[in-house]
């Protein structure tokens, strides 16, 4: 990961479910000082939260022991954002991506992460090995600085 | 606990109150919460009412749509109440709007509700 002249932080945490208001919260607070909109912030929380609970649920199987990372990035007007897990990774990753699929039905799960991430931020990567974990890389233009640049 | 939950029965429906945030972490004690006073028998319809929820991801439209599925093998029916924008996005993405109705607040959904009775 370059960090080139931009700004970054990285932070892991054990894979808990009560952990992912807080991976929510810190990320939110270290993109603040892009003066995002709260629109702009709530797509980053809700991000934050669907790939995490990915991680903790289908990454790790809600084994606690696990651990979650997160890389975030300022370059400019432009936040990036890498979510991972060494979990047991993601055997198809077109049938996952998919609106409504979930491999995990029993649990009431939506189906809807991937869609959610896709559609809140504007680019969105995703890169699995089965047993090796999955990583999640996603950018968002804050527009409430871009006028600044511009 | 980042999540209160408040439940008030009027006449058939039970009205379900949500402040905070619902996700992953707290969906499972809603969940349990609310299966635990839909199988006591009391009430028909449920209105969810979300003026106070202040973030959802994925994981709280798992519980809304299970909640539906529930109360419609009931023969029941579910309505939404008092979203604000950042919840309604989400739902709107999720298409939830196209299977159940969403109002202004909890006296219009209960007036719909008592109507089409």
């Amino acid at each position: 990961m370059s960090e080139k002249s931009g700004n970054f932080m990285n932070l892991q945490f054990a894979a808990k479910s009560e952990n992912e208001s807080f991976a929510r919260v810190t990320v939110a607070a270290f993109v603040s000082q892009l003066d995002p909109t709260m629109e702009e912030i709530t797509d980053l929380k809700t991000v934050v939260s669907e790939a995490v609970t990915n991680c903790i649920i289908h990454g790790y199987d809600n084994d606690p022991s696990g651990i979650v990372y997160i890389h975030a990035e300022i370059e400019l007007d432009v936040v990036t954002l890498v979510i991972e897990d060494k979990g047991r990774g993601i055997e198809d990753m077109e049938l996952a991506k998919q609106p409504l699929y979930t491999s995990k039905p029993e649990l009431e799960r939506s189906g809807m992460g991937f869609t959610i991430m896709e559609n809140f931020m504007d680019e969105f990567e995703l890169v699995s090995e089965v047993g090796g974990g999955t990583s999640i890389r996603m950018k968002k233009r804050i527009e409430s600085k871009k006028a600044l640049y511009n | 606990m980042n999540l209160h939950l408040e439940m008030e029965q009027r006449r058939d429906t039970l009205i379900v109150r949500l402040q905070g945030e619902l996700d992953h972490h707290t969906a499972d004690s809603v969940r349990l919460q609310l299966d635990e006073e839909i199988a006591r028998g009391r009430c028909k319809d449920l209105i969810f009412s979300l003026k106070s929820l202040q973030f959802m991801d994925s994981s709280g439209l798992g519980v809304i749509l299970g909640r539906y599925k529930l109360i419609k093998q009931k023969g029941g029916r579910m309505a939404i109440c008092d979203v604000n924008p950042p919840v309604y996005r989400l739902f709107e993405m999720s298409g939830l709007f196209k299977i159940m109705p969403v109002f202004d607040d909890e006296g219009a959904a209960l007036s719909e509700l008592e109507v089409a009775l």
